[in-house]
């Protein structure tokens, strides 16, 4: 599946729009396309693993983690850091993975969603969604939980409201934000983060 | 004697929450499969014309293209409208896609680019040149008012507005408190979180499996078949998990023409995911004008009522909802008038989005109420009691059930209405007014046939399938506990799987009737295989059930046992080790009970109690407190029907003062198609909601007696929202969103 490309330039590949359109017009970029960049071997360590992969420098960190790594608990929501379902950890911190460039992520620790907890043992967090329903059709809720781990170790997530402010990065169209304040706080309360 | 396989109205844990929560659960895009190869859709940046030529031959250079597909080359493909025709199309000619030069909307898809990689096939489809003819188009429905027309013919389920009834004219005239107004509400997305996408697996038979995003397997799998001359052995379609529909997957989507025309092509497995900018190019909740005239007679009863709709749909297909007919049902009014009219724009056909038409009518028809309760001195609850309707006047038909009172009354005493002042801007707290708003709405609760079938193994395990689908709205988990009840099993030994052409065929998950469709299958085939194992049991060597009929057994505890001597009974796991078999099964479908049901009007219920607060200077308005009381038969599960209840109220929250779809009428194209501009509720939003079940018997409906929970919730939320901001300010927005603007 996976190919090794010739060429090393690389093309920014934004749409461009014009401000106005002639009657007759061609739309795209003229000349010669760029040849797109090759592939090189990239390691990440995804979930503790060591994980060899060919990528060319323009894959984010999300593509590598669904199209090459197989790890497909993480979500593709927007491609452009707006909804928050592609959440993974690094290094502890939670960042958007559509944000950031899988070649930038070499000897950090990714954590991804299959990375916290499985089907059989579940991490906390994962029980409490669960437990409070805090999903519906499950797609931001890697993402979600992802977050609210992150949320914890940043020890700011004190009262409701703050749950709620600093949870809001993430997107939930099925509107399950009353089951996952509740699902953190409960977590939260839990681990007994101080106030 | 506990009955511990009694799970039906539990509040049980989704079944599927651990796949959910661990990332196992596979969506349409996640299916890596050997050999695949992605397609990236070009999308058009006119709004109308004609494509003059696409320029492919320097894309296709680059170094892991595979493809370029357009009209220009697109292959020989079915000819007539009817193949292109899904289960759940309007009217009039279907889009084809990559059929014709011919462009009828912004961001149609004119072009798929396929390559080895995701990156290359993105990057190659970003520079593919597309030489373009642009003709003048219209893309403003409030340039159109004078243009409306009544539909032909619309798609099923639509109903044209009652005729007139007693003289709505005169009694308006003549009426004590009259009200006379124009409602507007915006362009809507779906905007489910998940990307539209299609992943087609290539067999080396040339026969496909399509993983793909939809609410129909069926629909789509006769879609392609159709389009692209295959047989139903030859087109497997799979939906094991969707990440959110509300609408928006109810007819095919073109990430599944793109990747099954490509893989058919390339004789290989393709992928098509769209972005989310894209996911404003199909299909949306449309623009819609509403005209109401209300009046009252001195006693608060309706004199009379008018309501007028017009909307937006596209150039080739009659769109249609049932947006004003609620109106002339939902209360006592003996002289209504109700039109209905659409207008065609250069866009595509809007779609079926969350309780359609409802959603729309009921913000037009519960801001009218509780304007007309205030200009008649009334409560508007009150006002709404003293215009109960105890029959449906449009059908001239009993209701099958109707408990609204009772969410009147329920909602009314939950939120403490009693301690409302009814005076506008007399509640504040510091410098936020406070405002306590209410609305409700109504809904069908409508039955279409479903199959199932049921498999019990030798280990005591019940396998159930039925090619239905799981938007998030719990169908897994109800239908297990359905599953495990009818056939006294622990919930933890029955499987219930969805979503596959290979199963029996259930009808697409929308309109609130999956529970009450497959739901009633599921019991069928439980019974059916009830059956079977009745007459093994009584095969047994000294069965004590031998002489039972199966209306004198019951299937509990893992035992099937006599109803008035439970302690004759047999376990159920010895019955199939008895009998030799490794398995027993059962197929049957449920079909609705027109007799029975065509005597009625079967509806859901709800009513929804709102409070805001307003900031006095700077008009930000927050929902601190809401109640949403509902009427809608049997719960089969109480915790996730109440999370589609609080899901309506956020999508009623994001009606009200957020959502909107903004065409920049110049280039006939949507300005926010993304999740940064299209704004819908985060979770700092959302505060204290409160949902009420009302208990609801219904022997009508359907065998369960449920009524649907997913659509019914939304109803009347945006115009409580409305309803408290004027309360709190006494300003009256009949436009929304309501933008802080509006309010300053």
């Amino acid at each position: 599946m996976l190919l090794q490309l010739d060429g090393m330039s690389f093309q920014s590949t934004s749409f461009l729009v014009p401000m106005s359109y002639p009657s007759t017009t061609k739309r795209g970029v003229m000349g010669a396309p760029a040849a797109p960049p090759p592939a090189s071997t990239v390691t990440l360590k995804i979930n503790g693993v060591e994980t060899r992969l060919q990528l060319a420098p323009w894959t984010s960190l999300l593509d590598a983690l669904r199209e090459y790594a197989d790890l497909t608990g993480t979500k593709k929501g927007c491609d452009h850091g707006q909804c928050g379902a592609c959440t993974v950890l690094v290094n502890g911190k939670r960042i958007n993975s559509c944000l950031t460039l899988a070649v930038m992520q070499e000897g950090n620790e990714i954590t991804t969603i299959e990375g916290l907890g499985t089907q059989e043992k579940l991490h906390p967090l994962q029980q409490a969604f669960i437990d409070h329903d805090a999903f519906q059709c499950g797609y931001c809720t890697p993402g979600q939980i992802c977050s609210a781990v992150g949320l914890i170790n940043e020890g700011k997530a004190h009262s409701e409201d703050e749950i709620r402010e600093l949870m809001s990065g993430n997107l939930c169209r099925c509107g399950a934000y009353v089951g996952i304040l509740n699902a953190v706080k409960e977590v939260v309360d839990g681990t007994k983060v101080k106030s | 004697m506990s009955q511990y396989t009694n799970y039906i109205g539990k509040p049980t844990n989704r079944v599927d929450g651990p796949a959910k929560v661990t990332g196992a659960a596979k969506y349409a895009a996640e299916f890596n499969v050997p050999n695949l190869a992605y397609g990236v859709v070009v999308s058009s940046p006119i709004a109308k014309g004609r494509i003059v030529k696409v320029y492919s031959k320097p894309v296709l250079k680059i170094a892991g293209v595979l493809a370029v597909f357009s009209h220009e080359n697109v292959p020989n493909l079915a000819w007539f409208d009817r193949n292109y025709k899904d289960d759940v199309a309007p009217g009039g000619s279907p889009f084809r896609p990559l059929h014709e030069d011919k462009i009828m909307f912004n961001q149609q898809p004119i072009a798929l680019v396929v390559a080895e990689t995701f990156e290359v096939a993105r990057y190659a489809a970003s520079i593919l040149e597309i030489e373009y003819e642009e003709e003048d188009h219209e893309t403003d429905i409030e340039l159109k008012r004078a243009e409306g027309f009544m539909p032909g013919r619309g798609k099923s389920g639509w109903m044209p507005p009652p005729p007139p009834r007693g003289k709505p004219d005169k009694e308006w005239k003549k009426a004590a408190h009259r009200i006379e107004h124009e409602y507007i509400h915006g362009t809507q997305h779906h905007n489910p979180m998940e990307l539209f996408a299609t992943t087609t697996e290539y067999h080396p038979d040339g026969t496909i499996t399509a993983y793909d995003k939809t609410q129909g397997v069926y629909n789509c799998q006769q879609y392609i078949s159709k389009i692209f001359g295959l047989s139903k052995s030859e087109a497997r379609v799979v939906t094991q998990y969707m990440g959110g529909g509300f609408g928006s997957g109810l007819r095919p989507q073109y990430s599944l023409f793109m990747s099954v025309m490509a893989a058919l092509e390339l004789k290989r497995s393709v992928r098509v995911s769209l972005t989310r900018q894209q996911m404003f190019s199909f299909g949306h909740r449309p623009y819609t004008l509403q005209y109401m005239k209300l009046g009252t007679n001195p006693d608060g009863t309706l004199a009379a009522l008018q309501h007028h709709a017009l909307h937006e749909t596209s150039r080739f297909e009659e769109y249609t909802e049932n947006v004003v007919n609620w109106s002339g049902m939902l209360y006592q009014c003996d002289n209504v008038k109700l039109g209905y009219q659409l207008a065609e724009i250069d866009v595509f056909t809007p779609q079926d989005m969350r309780a359609p038409g409802a959603a729309t009518g009921s913000i037009a028809l519960e801001i009218a109420m509780d304007e007309m309760a205030f200009e008649a001195g009334l409560d508007p609850v009150d006002f709404r009691i003293r215009n109960y309707a105890e029959t449906d006047q449009n059908m001239s038909k009993p209701f099958s059930s109707k408990r609204l009172r009772d969410c009147y009354h329920q909602g009314a005493s939950k939120f403490g209405w009693d301690r409302r002042n009814p005076r506008p801007r007399s509640m504040r707290e510091g410098n936020m007014l406070v405002g306590w708003g209410m609305a409700g709405g109504v809904w069908d609760a409508s039955q279409k046939k479903a199959a199932a079938k049921a498999s019990l193994s030798g280990d005591g395990k019940l396998l159930v399938t039925s090619a239905t689908g799981d938007i998030g709205t719990g169908t897994y988990t109800i239908m297990t506990q359905i599953a495990a009840e009818y056939l006294g099993l622990p919930i933890e030994a029955v499987t219930f799987k969805l979503g596959d052409t290979d199963m029996p065929e259930a009808p697409v998950e929308g309109g609130s009737w999956t529970a009450a469709s497959v739901g009633t299958a599921v019991k069928n085939v439980c019974e059916e295989l009830g059956k079977k194992l009745l007459k093994q049991a009584q095969k047994m060597k000294g069965s004590p059930l031998k002489k039972a009929t199966f209306d004198e057994v019951e299937f509990v505890n893992g035992q099937i046992r006599l109803r008035l001597d439970p302690n004759q009974a047999v376990v159920i796991r010895d019955v199939l080790q008895a009998s030799g078999k490794d398995k027993l099964e059962a197929e049957t479908s449920a079909t609705p009970n027109l007799l029975k049901q065509s005597t009625h009007s079967m509806h859901s219920h709800n009513a929804v109690f709102v409070e805001v607060k307003v900031d006095e200077d700077l008009g930000t308005i927050h929902v601190t407190r809401v109640v949403n009381a509902v009427a809608a038969g049997r719960i089969l599960n109480t915790k996730t029907a109440r999370s589609q209840v609080l899901g309506s109220v956020v999508w009623g929250i994001s009606m009200a003062l957020m959502e909107e779809t903004v065409m920049d009428h110049k280039f006939g194209r949507y300005m926010n198609h993304n999740l940064s501009e299209y704004h819908i509720p985060v979770n700092a939003d959302i505060h204290d909601i409160q949902v009420v079940f009302v208990e609801e018997e219904d022997e009508i409906v359907n065998p369960l007696g449920v009524k649907g929970i997913g659509e019914v919730g939304l109803l009347g939320v945006a115009a409580a929202v409305s309803n408290a901001v004027f309360h709190a300010t006494g300003k009256r927005v009949r436009s929304l969103p309501i933008y802080l603007d509006k309010l300053l």
